[in-house]
């Protein structure tokens, strides 16, 4: 694997995730500052990870997603390269166009921080393939703006064509309201672009990855995009 | 010149924020309040006196910047 960690003034979690990447795939990630212009050569992973972009200024990952650097990732998914967003980067995807519809403020206006759970729609893809469909995962939140919304046409067409792939849910995997820690829109967490290659997810499975953290449970993640970057090698 | 855009939510889109403060206007016993949305305004001053440059450039600026308008719409005025 060949990640690249985008840093942008404001994001914290950069390194928990660099941690992560080393621990499951074994390789270095680069980290990569957001005035450049191009990304590493060779790279088949990049990674836009939490924090506080800027701030929060103007709206939550606004000023980010027209970073330089930006363009270059654009180009880069747009050959269908991986892309993986997580929390801010979630929201820094969405406003770039990469990932449709937005991140509001969470329904009850409360920052949450705790942990998650989180069903695992399909296994089929890049970015779940270290689970098992159905699988329900414990991961944390951080978060004051993750309340996913879109169009009603966008949501059916995601739903259709099956791009959600984590959602909000109990310990045994049942998915309501009650579960539905921020108001999302049908308790998305998770979304992929239509080529199947970006994902933008709010919660943190970066840092359930040790047994020191408590939990593993993100590992299946990572695990994933290595088995499926070493096949694709 | 000076200009001012004003981005406002789109109807039917969920304001949390506005929500708040209708509940604290009620509670704090302003009169009348039927309900509040939250916006933002931008005074922008612009360096040439051009007016059609001045709204072409504040329509980019707001399309590519200020307003996310998958949620929200802005007007641009120019006020001398």
């Amino acid at each position: 694997m060949k990640a690249a960690i985008l840093v942008f003034p404001g994001i914290n979690r950069e390194r928990d995730m660099a941690r992560a990447l080393r621990l499951i795939s074994g390789s270095e990630p680069a980290m990569v500052w957001h005035a450049e212009t191009a990304l590493p050569a060779g790279t088949d992973l990049v990674v836009v990870p939490g924090g506080f972009s800027y701030g929060d200024y103007l709206r939550c990952g606004a000023i980010a997603a027209r970073a330089p650097v930006m363009d270059a990732v654009r180009d880069y998914a747009s050959k269908g390269g991986l892309v993986l967003g997580v929390c801010n980067g979630f929201q820094i995807l969405c406003e770039s166009g990469l990932l449709p519809g937005v991140l509001m403020r969470n329904a009850r206006l409360k920052f949450i921080c705790h942990d998650v759970h989180l069903r695992v729609e399909r296994s089929d893809t890049p970015f779940t393939r270290g689970y098992n469909a159905g699988q329900v995962i414990r991961v944390p939140v951080a978060h004051g703006e993750g309340n996913y919304e879109a169009d009603e046409e966008t949501i059916k067409r995601l739903e259709g064509e099956g791009r959600v792939l984590y959602r909000y849910c109990s310990a045994d995997g049942v998915v309501d309201e009650a579960h539905n820690i921020n108001g999302a829109a049908h308790s998305i967490a998770g979304i992929v672009n239509d080529g199947g290659n970006v994902l933008g997810m709010m919660p943190h499975p970066e840092n359930h990855v040790e047994d020191i953290m408590g939990c593993t449970d993100g590992r299946g993640l990572f695990a994933g995009l290595t088995a499926h970057l070493e096949k694709a090698a | 010149m000076k200009a001012r855009v004003t981005v406002t939510l789109k109807t039917g889109i969920l304001d949390p924020q506005g929500k708040a403060i209708e509940g604290a206007l009620k509670s704090l016993g302003v009169d009348g309040v039927a309900s509040v949305r939250q916006g933002k305004v931008f005074d922008i001053e612009l360096a040439g006196a051009d007016k059609v440059k001045a709204e072409a450039a504040l329509k980019d600026a707001a399309d590519k910047l200020l307003a996310n308008t998958v949620i929200e719409n802005y007007r641009v005025e120019l006020i001398g």
